[in-house]
């Protein structure tokens, strides 16, 4: 199935909490939902569950109109960050209620049961409470409760936030496989960069109840549209400096300076705001275009394989991620290094004017 | 501030425990200093909480004493303790201002307005909370609300320590970011006693000088961040710590050879001698950072297959197969990528030896 929503707001009160989402979704497709608390996501979902309706605007399934329609009449699953189970039914009968509403017969209901709790590992607890398992188990019987259905639509809504962080990672990785082999739609939210580049598939930022920007999350990635996506889309935090183009030169603040190449070279002069990733910014030269900044430590964070080293530059702060460790001491100085070709290039207002990816594509194409 | 010992200590939460299962806290012992940053890291379940109660005062442990530079506080509570803790949800008053929310724990011990004034003032500079310190905590956002939760405890003099439960939590990526900083900041400015418990290792390693892993009810691993990333003594460590964690693989020894189902890894003489020696299931690990994966055959190179290559923006995690084991690779944003093939090179450096999940010693 595919599904569309053409121009939905929701205003509650005199609040707004989503304006002028159009989205199309084709069937099969991964979609992550990228944005921060109270960007909107879940308000997001729930339109296009139908537990809650739009305040303008419409929802299609299949070009049909379903704006108004009760989400038990969908075919439509949702899993919530909340782990969400019958606290009184065993984990076999958690997984077996949504067949059992819809008058499943009992052998099939047993064969799809035991299929999905082996997917997601939890065929040995069959017979336990939800209370007696970990939040990681819990939330493992949502999701297969949530699957058994084989529901058209597949909601998520930041499933693992509540989890630990090594069992977020194993879920990630079995969510990601068991996504493949099914044909519905499946819509992903989340708050973390990582998380969204790891599920791939197409990707739609949000901000604010308004869509910054759509696209291959891969692409969206190397070419944020406005340094707004770069700063959502990013962590650690993107670093931006002020950059004069002059001539054939660029001006980082009073005394760094270097020429014109790869994509910068048809830039024409104006004032612009440059913006590098940390894992771009070296501790060392790595070529002879690189561009040496003599800034300031602020912090040095061991991060174990890597350093994430805090400086300031020319009134901006920046952060460096090297792999290995920099015990750097507060106040020293130091030079760091960048290409100039891994620069994003934004406007004064903020919008994208050139990216090293963009330039590449070009280049191969042309 | 304190120097905090923990002597023996072990706890169930069941009346009569029998077997070592029954513990929460199988036996802990260990000393930290006065004006240490340290971290206890661990999955749910493990015990880190337990502890901190147990540091606290909240909880009573059934066996061992808790001392504060000597002096034995096992049986006292926390009020008694002198200590300030920061929960996982902001605590504060949300119809008071930002001042009468960090004024409140000095006032309420009877100190002078005017030491009063001197301390909040202090203490909202360090924070970043001077801007608003007039405003109602209820309109501010949940990273000022967490800084107010902070300050509550800074703003005392005489804390012997401040516990931190899990306090970013939920607080958003690029919020974290601000709020780590501003807590390496603090301690470098004041060298307070601070224990954080987290699940989160990025949390842990970048705040903590010392981080104690633990598992099951024990601390498997005392260290600094790069000694339990590069020298993980207990697989545990190896798996938790790294993301993705250390790769496992069952093997024999063949003179100074790792033997994984007929492919033969060189080990290091010393590693090599010392797995001889060894009793129990050998085990090697690698971290996926140091696992060599080429495109092409390469002298040493162990054939292998590529099963997936996923691309995380800042570098690749590939998932290759060999001899019926999965692996796992952290390569480089900009390094070749292999195809359907690839050689694996394991650095004898970075080639590890586990014996029923101990590093061989």
């Amino acid at each position: 199935m595919g599904l569309t929503l053409q121009n939905v707001d929701k205003l509650v009160g005199r609040e707004i909490y989503l304006k002028d989402i159009s989205l199309a979704f084709e069937r099969g497709s991964r979609n992550v939902i990228l944005g921060r608390t109270l960007a909107g996501k879940t308000s997001l979902l729930r339109i296009m569950a139908g537990i809650d309706r739009p305040t303008h605007g419409k929802i299609l399934i299949d070009g049909h109109d379903v704006t108004g329609v009760s989400v038990r009449k969908r075919s439509v699953a949702m899993v919530y960050q909340q782990f969400i189970n019958y606290p009184s039914l065993n984990v076999y009968k958690n997984i077996a209620s949504p067949l059992k509403v819809s008058g499943v017969h009992k052998n099939e209901i047993d064969r799809r049961v035991r299929e999905t709790a082996e997917m997601l590992h939890i065929e040995d607890l069959l017979d336990r409470l939800p209370a007696e398992l970990s939040g990681g188990q819990q939330q493992r019987i949502a999701i297969a409760r949530a699957l058994v259905k084989d529901a058209q639509l597949l909601l998520l809504d930041e499933p693992l936030v509540n989890l630990d962080y090594k069992l977020r990672e194993e879920l990630r990785i079995e969510l990601q496989e068991i996504f493949e082999q099914r044909e519905a739609v499946v819509v992903y939210t989340t708050t973390e960069p990582t998380e969204a580049l790891m599920l791939g598939g197409n990707v739609v930022l949000l901000d604010e109840g308004r869509i910054l920007q759509t696209g291959l999350t891969h692409e969206v990635y190397h070419n944020p549209a406005t340094t707004k996506v770069a700063e959502v889309f990013s962590d650690p935090p993107i670093n931006y400096l002020a950059c004069a183009i002059r001539g054939q030169k660029a001006c980082l603040g009073e005394v760094t300076e270097f020429p014109l190449t790869s994509h910068l070279k048809s830039l024409p002069a104006a004032q612009y705001l440059f913006g590098v990733r940390s894992n771009h910014l070296s501790l060392q030269r790595n070529s002879a275009e690189d561009t040496e900044i003599h800034s300031k430590v602020e912090l040095a964070e061991i991060n174990g394989s890597e350093t994430f080293i805090h400086v300031q530059y020319d009134n901006s702060r920046l952060v460096v991620q090297a792999d290995g460790v920099h015990p750097h001491r507060i106040g020293t100085e130091i030079s760091i290094y960048v290409n100039p070709s891994s620069f994003f290039v934004f406007d004064e207002t903020g919008v994208l004017v050139s990216s090293p990816a963009r330039y590449n594509l070009e280049k191969r194409s042309g | 501030m304190a120097r905090i010992e923990l002597n023996e200590i072990a706890h169930s939460y069941i009346a009569n425990p029998k077997h070592e299962s029954d513990y929460a806290l199988k036996r802990i012992h260990d000393e930290w200093e006065d004006g240490g940053a340290y971290a206890l890291l661990g999955p749910s379940g493990c015990g880190k909480t337990t502890l901190l109660n147990v540091i606290s005062g909240l909880l009573t442990p059934s066996k061992g004493r808790v001392l504060y530079d000597g002096k034995d506080v096992t049986d006292l509570p926390p009020e008694k303790r002198n200590i300030a803790q920061v929960f996982q949800f902001p605590v504060l008053y949300d119809t008071m201002s930002v001042y009468n929310n960090l004024a409140f724990p000095l006032r309420n011990r009877g100190i002078q307005e005017d030491e009063v004034k001197k301390r909040v003032l202090e203490v909202a500079e360090i924070l970043d909370l001077a801007p608003f310190i007039n405003r109602r905590a209820a309109g501010l956002g949940a990273d000022a609300k967490q800084k107010i939760s902070l300050g509550r405890g800074l703003v005392r003099s005489d804390v012997a320590a401040i516990l931190f439960d899990e306090p970013l939590t939920v607080i958003d990526p690029h919020l974290k970011w601000h709020l780590r900083r501003k807590l390496k900041e603090v301690h470098d400015q004041l060298k307070l006693t601070l224990i954080y418990v987290t699940h989160d290792q990025v949390e842990a390693l970048t705040f903590a000088d010392q981080v104690m892993v633990m598992y099951e009810g024990e601390i498997v691993q005392v260290g600094t961040p790069q000694e339990l990333f590069e020298n993980p003594k207990h697989k545990f460590v190896g798996y938790f710590i790294g993301s993705p964690g250390m790769n496992f693989l069952s093997c024999t020894l063949d003179g100074n050879k790792a033997r994984v189902d007929g492919a033969g890894i060189e080990l290091d003489d010393d590693t090599a001698a010392l797995g001889v020696k060894a009793e129990g299931e050998l085990e090697l690990g690698i971290r996926p950072m140091y696992l060599e994966v080429y495109p092409k055959a390469v002298d040493g190179g162990i054939p292998a297959s590529v099963k997936t290559v996923e691309d995380q923006g800042s570098f690749k995690i590939v998932t290759v197969h060999l001899a019926g084991h999965t692996l796992r690779a952290r390569l480089p944003e900009g390094q070749a990528v292999p195809g359907n093939e690839a050689w694996l090179r394991f650095p004898t450096r970075w080639t590890k030896l586990f014996a029923d999940g101990h590093l061989v010693k």
